[in-house]
C-alpha cells in the first residue's frame, strides 16, 4: 500500500490547499454541420452537440466523486463559429442562440467558440462574425467568443486590430447593466492555440479530431504550501519545489483525462499544465511570487519569480502527461486572484508591469477592468502591444480587458463567481489613433537573429 | 476496483468498528489497515477492495463522508489510482 504520508499529502492538497481539477472541456467539430441554409445548420449544431456531449457533466461528476477530487467545470469548446457563418450566410447571433440552447440542454457551463481567426485577413463569415460579437455576449450567457488577430507566421492584422478596440468597448457598452459582462467572455489572440480547454478562449480547431477531451489542471494554492514549507531555500530550491508539484498536480490531471476519455468514449486530447487561479483564498498566482519572497506582485522581481514559475511548471508537468498542449503556463488574471487583485489595489501592480509578466508567462492581459471612458484606439493599442510580444517571442499573448462604463480609476467592478472583481486600473491615454487607423498589416518576424 | 479509506481526527472509541461496519454492510472488503498518531490525530487508512460493493461506489462514498460527519471525523473513500498516479511514476 502507498505509504500513509503520501495519501495524507494528497488529501490535504484536495481538502486544504484547494487542488482541483478546472475543467474537463469537450471539443467537438462542427465542420460537418456546414449547410447552405443557417437554420438546418443550426439544428445539425444543436444535434451534434447535444447528442457528443450528452453524458459530460455526469461523467464528469461521477469522476469527481470516485476519484475525491473536485472537477469545477464541463465546458465544451467548438469550431470557430465564422467557418460555419461562411457556408451558410445570415445572421451569425443565430448560431450563438444555438449553442446557448445546447449548453442548457447538456449542462456545461460555457461554450467556446464563437470565435474568428483573421491573423492574415478575413474570409467569408469573419467580418460578419466579428461584427454580430457584441450582440451575442448581450443575448446568451454561456457563450465565450475569441478572435485570433496575429501569428509568429502570418504578422498581425491591423485592420482587425482596430475592429477588436471598438468590438471590446462595444461589448461593454450594450451589457453596461449586467456589470459589462459583455468583454469577459471575449479574448483578443495572437498565436491562439487549437486545443485549449480554458476559456473564454477556447476554441476546436480546424486541425482537431472530431470529438476530444482536453483536461485543464489548477492548483495555486498547492505550490504555494509545497514553498512555504523551504522558507529559506535558494532559487534552485524552489524551482525544484515548483517542478516536483507540478509534477503531482499534472499527473491528477492525466488520470481524470485519460479517465473521462474512456468513460465517453472519445479521444484523448492534451492535458493543459497551466496554474489557474479563482477569487477564493489560498487559490493565487500572486501568493506564491510573494512567497518567493516578494513584497507584493507587482514589485521589482515579479517577471523574474513569474518566469521561474512558469517555466519549473511546464518541467514538472512534462513529464506527468502524455500530451501536453493548450495554453501550459501560469494565468494572471487580475480580477480572478485574490493576490493579484490586492496589489492592483494598492497600486503596486500597474498595467505596464503585468504587460512584461505577459512576456515570460501564459497568456496575457487578462481580466483587467480599464476606465469607462477609455477610447477603442486605445483599446487597440493595448492588443497591439500584447500581439507584438506574443508574435515576436512566438507564444501565445492575448487581450481581456473590461471598460467598466461609467466608472473610473479606482472604482470597482465585481462579476460575482469565478470572474471575480477588480479595481479600475490606470491607463496610459496618449492617443495611438492614427497608428492604429493607417489599416494594413505588421508583417511576419524573421526567426533568426533573435536579439 | 479498490479503494483507498481514510479516517483523520480526533480519536475515541469505536472509529475501527463502525467503519468497518459500514465495508461489511456494503459487501467491502478490507484489505489492509494501518493506523497511526500524527500530529496529535488519529489517522486510520484502508485499503478495500469494493469490485463486490452492494451499491454503486459514488454512493459508497457518500456514505463514508456521511458517516465521518456523524462521527465528528473526516472520513473519505477514494478510488486508489489518483494516489497511486499522483505518487508513483
Amino acid at each position: 500500500m502507498i505509504n500513509t504520508q503520501d495519501i495524507l499529502e494528497t488529501i490535504n492538497m484536495i481538502r486544504a490547499e484547494n487542488l482541483d481539477i478546472r475543467t474537463i472541456t469537450m471539443g467537438i467539430s462542427l465542420l460537418s454541420c456546414a449547410d447552405s441554409d443557417i437554420h438546418m445548420s443550426c439544428d445539425k449544431i444543436y444535434e451534434k452537440i447535444c447528442r457528443q456531449a450528452e453524458h459530460l457533466v455526469q461523467t464528469g461528476e461521477n469522476i469527481e466523486k470516485e476519484y475525491g477530487i473536485p472537477i469545477i467545470h464541463k465546458r465544451i469548446s467548438v469550431t470557430p463559429i465564422s467557418m460555419l457563418v461562411a457556408a451558410s450566410g445570415g445572421d451569425p447571433v443565430l448560431y450563438a442562440k444555438t449553442l446557448e440552447r445546447a449548453a442548457q440542454t447538456v449542462g456545461v457551463n460555457f461554450i467556446g467558440g464563437y470565435s474568428a481567426l483573421v491573423q492574415k485577413g478575413f474570409a467569408a463569415g469573419d467580418e460578419a462574425l466579428i461584427q454580430s460579437i457584441p450582440e451575442a455576449l448581450a443575448e446568451t450567457e454561456h457563450i465565450c467568443s475569441s478572435v485570433n488577430i496575429g501569428s509568429t507566421k502570418a504578422g498581425i492584422n491591423m485592420d482587425a486590430v482596430a475592429t477588436m478596440g471598438q468590438i471590446v468597448r462595444k461589448a461593454a457598452e450594450i451589457t453596461a447593466d449586467k456589470g459589462c459582462i459583455g468583454p469577459a467572455k471575449l479574448v483578443v489572440f495572437c498565436n491562439a492555440p487549437e486545443d485549449n480547454p480554458f476559456m473564454a478562449g477556447a476554441f476546436h480547431g480546424a486541425g482537431e479530431a472530431d470529438c476530444v477531451i482536453n483536461v485543464g489542471v489548477s492548483g495555486p494554492g498547492v505550490v504555494r504550501a509545497a514553498l512555504e514549507k523551504i522558507p529559506d531555500g535558494n532559487i534552485t530550491d524552489v524551482a525544484d519545489t515548483v517542478k516536483k508539484t507540478a509534477f503531482k498536480i499534472t499527473r491528477v490531471g492525466q488520470l481524470v483525462a485519460k479517465e473521462a476519455a474512456k468513460r465517453l468514449g472519445v479521444p484523448f486530447g492534451i492535458v493543459d499544465l497551466s496554474l489557474a487561479p479563482t477569487p477564493a483564498v489560498g487559490d493565487s498566482v500572486a501568493h506564491i511570487l510573494e512567497e518567493m519572497g516578494l513584497e507584493q506582485c507587482g514589485a521589482h522581481g515579479t517577471t523574474a519569480c513569474l518566469a521561474l514559475l512558469n517555466d519549473a511548471v511546464k518541467k514538472g508537468g512534462v513529464m506527468a502527461s502524455s500530451h501536453v498542449g493548450g495554453l501550459s503556463g501560469a494565468f494572471i488574471p487580475v480580477s480572478e486572484d485574490a493576490g493579484m487583485i490586492a496589489a492592483a489595489e494598492n497600486g503596486t501592480l500597474s498595467i505596464e508591469k503585468l504587460e512584461a509578466m505577459t512576456a515570460v508567462c501564459s497568456v496575457g492581459l487578462d481580466m483587467i477592468i480599464i476606465p469607462g471612458d477609455t477610447s477603442a484606439e486605445v483599446i487597440s493599442g493595448i492588443i497591439a502591444d500584447e500581439a507584438a510580444i506574443g508574435m515576436i517571442n512566438s507564444k501565445t499573448t492575448a487581450v481581456r480587458v473590461i471598460p467598466a462604463i461609467g466608472k473610473n480609476i479606482g472604482d470597482t467592478l465585481n462579476f460575482g463567481g469565478l470572474l471575480g472583481y477588480g479595481p479600475v486600473m490606470k491607463l496610459n491615454t496618449a492617443s495611438p489613433a492614427k497608428f492604429i487607423h493607417r489599416g494594413g498589416r505588421i508583417p511576419a518576424p524573421i526567426q533568426s537573429l533573435k536579439n | 476496483m479498490r479503494a483507498i479509506l481514510t479516517v483523520v481526527g480526533h480519536d475515541t472509541v469505536g472509529i475501527l468498528s463502525k467503519v468497518s461496519a459500514m465495508c461489511a454492510e456494503h459487501n467491502v472488503n478490507i484489505i489492509e489497515v494501518s493506523q497511526s498518531i500524527l500530529q496529535d490525530m488519529f489517522c486510520m487508512i484502508m485499503l478495500a477492495d469494493v469490485s463486490q460493493c452492494t451499491i454503486p461506489f459514488t454512493a459508497f462514498a457518500d456514505k463514508a463522508q456521511a458517516l465521518g460527519e456523524e462521527m465528528n471525523l473526516s472520513v473519505h473513500a477514494m478510488h486508489e489510482d489518483i494516489f497511486n498516479s499522483m505518487h508513483r511514476v
